[in-house]
């Protein structure tokens, strides 16, 4: 029992000190890979390749003053970053980073990662309008409805995947995907699940709710010092575990040849899917607020409805 | 030169020959002088009862008479109210001149008649405090609303050091701060519709979309735009004003400034009305040499306006590959001028210097690396599903609006009418360029777009022509106004050496007279309408800019669009604030 529980505790402390940090070295990975592709030099000063980056911008955000707008509404205007990042941090538990270092494996892993990621959408609303700022406001709102409108598909699209491994148990999910990635045969669900993700995260092209050109920064416009840096982290966390579910549900997760450890694998897979993030925040242009949720409503609520019927279907005929 | 008979015998038949009196003047433009009680009804007979009419209000300005000496015989007035109609069926320019002749004078307003006459009315209360009777809206444009006086009457101080010195006295600041607290009645702005509470949005004057100070006041039901009024004139720096205060050759470097992405392109439709003042015929060297650095700046200015324009829209990475194009650019322009974005480098007469050694390397090597990337830039931008989903159908105008409103340049050309001063009223010899007028049909913001784009291809082709055919000769015009002058005779004769002295010490004098430029700058059509009253400073300095008209078409466009829309209307719309508020 004594062993177990310090197991335990290895496990959660490890998963959050990585965590944290992986957040907060995307802030160099994220600039420097942005100024790669846009023909710049990214952060290059501080320490090697710039790395010490990380630590200045941390500092200073520490050290910034805590101001809290007159004009705003004040427990709600603090506990709004703070929900973004437990609700981020919350979803994590569920996810198997190889065998055995899983914080909870849950027997509906898959729903607690839905229910959990969702909470993310209060933070937005309730940071929005405690601010008490028209240009807050607006990025709220657009916040609340983009959210909502992709939560739905974003669960529906899973369910391809839970009828092909018959579990909610994400370690299940992995393992059932030994014969083959769960991308193959449900390659509309992936790709639906990951525009859905890149909604969820609000990352260019869906970041409607920042909008830097017509909203300033949006929901978060009034935050600065550390409870913006909550928001921040709490951003980089989200892509991470949009990335960590993708590789955990499509991409056979620690899956992957034996001369490297199954933890390595995983960390490789979710890098590319971050990177891949990255890469999207340099390429597009952002969709207006109206076509995005009619691309939603109208376009990939059917496709992943499809999706599941389709599955569902072929798996009935192979007598499943 | 310009065939000016035949409307002067239609106004002749139709309003009796009494009514106007003619004035002769440098750049032959068809100048009247008629009555101010016939105003309305003569502009309304030009813009509609003619055949071949005058659809646009090129400019509307006015000039502060009390101590011009010179004037040739024209009527005596106190205030010109000068208005400048174009008509494009005959290709021809109209300068109409009303005398106003009391201290604080009225006019009839023509808002109802033109569209844009309601800014330039405006300007012209702010700067002489002439009122205009039946002005919807008429109060101070460009000048704070606390300001006190009118600027450019000649009673007004040009320059601090006249005025005093500045205090801030407790009453002033509660004034200032009174006047800064939005009431949504002083714009003329409903607070809420029978079914709908309105939010005002206040854009600007600092946020990332506008490029620039400049506030726009939007009245939203939800994200939609009810109404959208711009405030200009933070950018104001009296840049007409300071011309009558500097000489004809130190007002150059002003005159970079105002649009300040067309660098020398301001310096051409200055120095070409200065010149048509001065009787000074310019080498073809010249001509050539200013062609081509026009054309760079043209370019360079497009692709700031490529690049902001996908930001504006999120697009992150476009504006850094542009800029670094147009690093390229300036790098020519550095070796040939030596500055970068305001390199203040053509003279009166000519350019400052001679082309440096190996130019031509440096543009050639423009010209071959220039077309990949602009290829690159249309599947990149133009290509792009979602850019198109955000420019295509938007911000709509029809070409009749356009002229209404006076847009020229690539918004003209965007509703299809193949209009380019460059090519219908050529100057600085663009008549011996061969190049293409790009058109589009829609007249929405992907078009504009899809017209400036093409524009790069073809200012390439008229460098490129440059570089083939650059003339041999002189850089300077042998001309004694030519400033500085050419030196070489100097000690030869003493009346050269005289002129030069004076030319140098004091700057040029130029004849008394007026003389309005048109250049196809980057934005629309630029131009300066000076009047000298044979001194060493002009008397009077108009600078008619493209954005000016421009801006003031916003509410008209972005009505019933969403917050997002507008962004991509402006970003269309390619203005500077300098080119706004001068």
């Amino acid at each position: 029992m004594e062993e177990a529980t310090s197991t335990y505790l290895l496990i959660i402390g490890g998963v959050l000190f990585a965590l944290l940090n992986v957040a907060a070295g995307l802030i160099w990975i994220e600039r420097r890979m942005l100024a790669l592709w846009q023909d710049r030099y990214g952060p290059n000063r501080a320490g090697p390749f710039g790395l010490f980056i990380v630590l200045a911008d941390s500092l200073k955000l520490f050290f910034k003053q805590d101001w809290v707008p007159p004009f705003a509404d004040k427990p709600v205007f603090v506990v709004a970053p703070a929900i973004v990042m437990a609700s981020v941090l919350l979803a994590f538990a569920v996810i198997p980073f190889a065998p055995g270092i899983v914080v909870a494996d849950l027997n509906i892993g898959l729903l607690f990662f839905l229910a959990a990621s969702s909470m993310g959408a209060y933070s937005i609303i309730l940071g929005g309008w405690a601010s008490n700022n028209k240009y807050s406001l607006l990025g709220a709102m657009r916040g609340a409805a983009q959210m909502i409108s992709y939560e739905v598909f974003m669960g529906l699209s899973l369910m391809g995947v839970v009828l092909m491994a018959g579990s909610f148990n994400l370690s299940e999910i992995v393992e059932a995907q030994r014969g083959m990635w769960f991308f193959i045969p449900q390659l509309l669900g992936f790709i639906i699940f990951f525009i859905a993700g890149i909604a969820e995260t609000h990352r260019l092209p869906f970041d409607i709710p920042e909008a830097e050109s017509e909203l300033i920064a949006g929901f978060h416009s009034e935050y600065s010092g550390m409870k913006f840096g909550i928001f921040f982290i709490g951003e980089y966390l989200g892509i991470t575990l949009i990335s960590c579910m993708v590789v955990t549900l499509y991409f056979g997760g620690w899956l992957g040849p034996d001369f490297l450890p199954p933890i390595v694998w995983f960390i490789l897979k979710v890098f590319a899917f971050i990177c891949l993030f990255i890469l999207l925040r340099a390429s597009l242009p952002r969709p207006r607020y109206d076509q995005l949720m009619e691309y939603g409503w109208k376009i990939l609520l059917p496709l992943t409805l499809l999706n599941l019927l389709v599955t569902g279907g072929v798996l009935l005929w192979l007598g499943e | 030169m310009e065939n000016n008979s035949s409307i002067l015998v239609e106004l002749h038949t139709r309003f009796g020959e009494d009514t106007f009196a003619q004035q002769s003047t440098r750049d032959e433009m068809l100048t009247l002088w008629m009555p101010c009680d016939k105003l309305t009804e003569v502009l309304q007979f030009l813009k509609t009862g003619v055949k071949q009419p005058y659809k646009m209000l090129f400019d509307l300005t006015a000039i502060d008479e009390r101590t011009h000496q010179k004037r040739n015989g024209s009527p005596a007035s106190t205030f010109t109210l000068v208005y400048h109609l174009f008509s494009f069926d005959r290709n021809h320019f109209i300068r109409l001149k009303v005398g106003l002749t009391e201290e604080f004078p009225k006019a009839p307003s023509i808002a109802s008649l033109w569209a844009n006459a309601n800014w330039y009315e405006r300007e012209i209360y702010d700067m002489f405090g002439i009122k205009f009777d039946g002005h919807p809206h008429l109060s101070r444009i460009l000048m704070p609303r606390t300001w006190v006086g009118h600027p450019l009457r000649k009673e007004h101080p040009a320059r601090a050091t006249e005025m005093g010195p500045f205090q801030l006295y407790d009453e002033k600041v509660d004034l200032e701060q009174a006047a800064l607290q939005f009431k949504p009645e002083e714009w003329g702005l409903q607070r809420e519709s029978e079914d709908s509470d309105f939010m005002f949005l206040n854009i600007g004057p600092q946020h990332p979309g506008t490029h620039g100070v400049l506030r726009i006041i939007l009245q939203l039901d939800g994200e939609d735009i009810v109404d959208a009024i711009p405030d200009i004139g933070f950018h104001h720096r009296g840049a007409e004003k300071m011309g009558e205060r500097q000489t004809w050759h130190t007002y150059i470097p002003y005159t970079d400034r105002v649009d300040y992405l067309g660098g020398v392109m301001n310096n051409l439709a200055y120095l070409l009305a200065v010149e048509k003042l001065a009787g000074i015929e310019v080498p073809e060297r010249v001509k050539v040499i200013r062609v081509m650095l026009c054309e760079l700046f043209r370019i360079a200015s497009h692709l700031v306006w490529y690049g902001t324009f996908a930001q504006d829209l999120g697009q992150l990475s476009p504006v850094f590959y542009m800029f670094s194009d147009r690093e390229k650019i300036f790098n020519i322009i550095e070796a040939v001028c030596g500055g970068r974005m305001h390199p203040n480098w053509f003279r009166i007469g000519g350019v400052a210097q001679d082309l440096p050694k190996g130019w031509e390397k440096l543009v050639q090597d423009f010209i071959d690396y220039f077309p990949k990337r602009l290829r690159e830039y249309d599947s990149m931008v133009m290509k792009n599903s979602l850019f198109k989903a955000r420019t295509v159908g938007i911000g709509i105008f029809t070409l009749d609006e356009a002229i209404e409103w006076g847009v020229t340049g690539p918004g003209l050309r965007a509703c299809g009418m193949d209009w380019d001063f460059r090519k219908k009223r050529p100057y600085s010899g663009y008549e011996m360029f061969d190049f293409d007028i790009p058109v589009a049909a829609n007249g929405d913001c992907y078009d504009r777009a899809i017209v400036r784009v093409e524009e790069m291809r073809q200012s390439l082709r008229i460098i490129e022509q440059c570089l083939k055919n650059m003339p041999e000769g002189p850089y300077k015009a042998d001309h004694p106004l030519t400033t500085p002058p050419v030196k070489k005779n100097t000690m030869h004769d003493i009346e050269t050496l005289i002129t030069h002295f004076l030319g140098v010490t004091w700057g040029p004098v130029i004849p008394a007279g007026e003389a309005m430029s048109c250049i196809e700058a980057t934005k629309g059509a630029n131009g300066y309408y000076l009047t000298s009253d044979g001194s060493t400073s002009p008397y009077r300095v108009r600078i008619r800019t493209p954005s000016f008209p421009h801006m003031q078409m916003l509410p008209y466009i972005s009505k019933g669009y969403t917050v997002a829309d507008m962004l991509s209307i402006l970003g269309a719309m390619d203005y500077v604030l300098a080119d706004i508020d001068r």
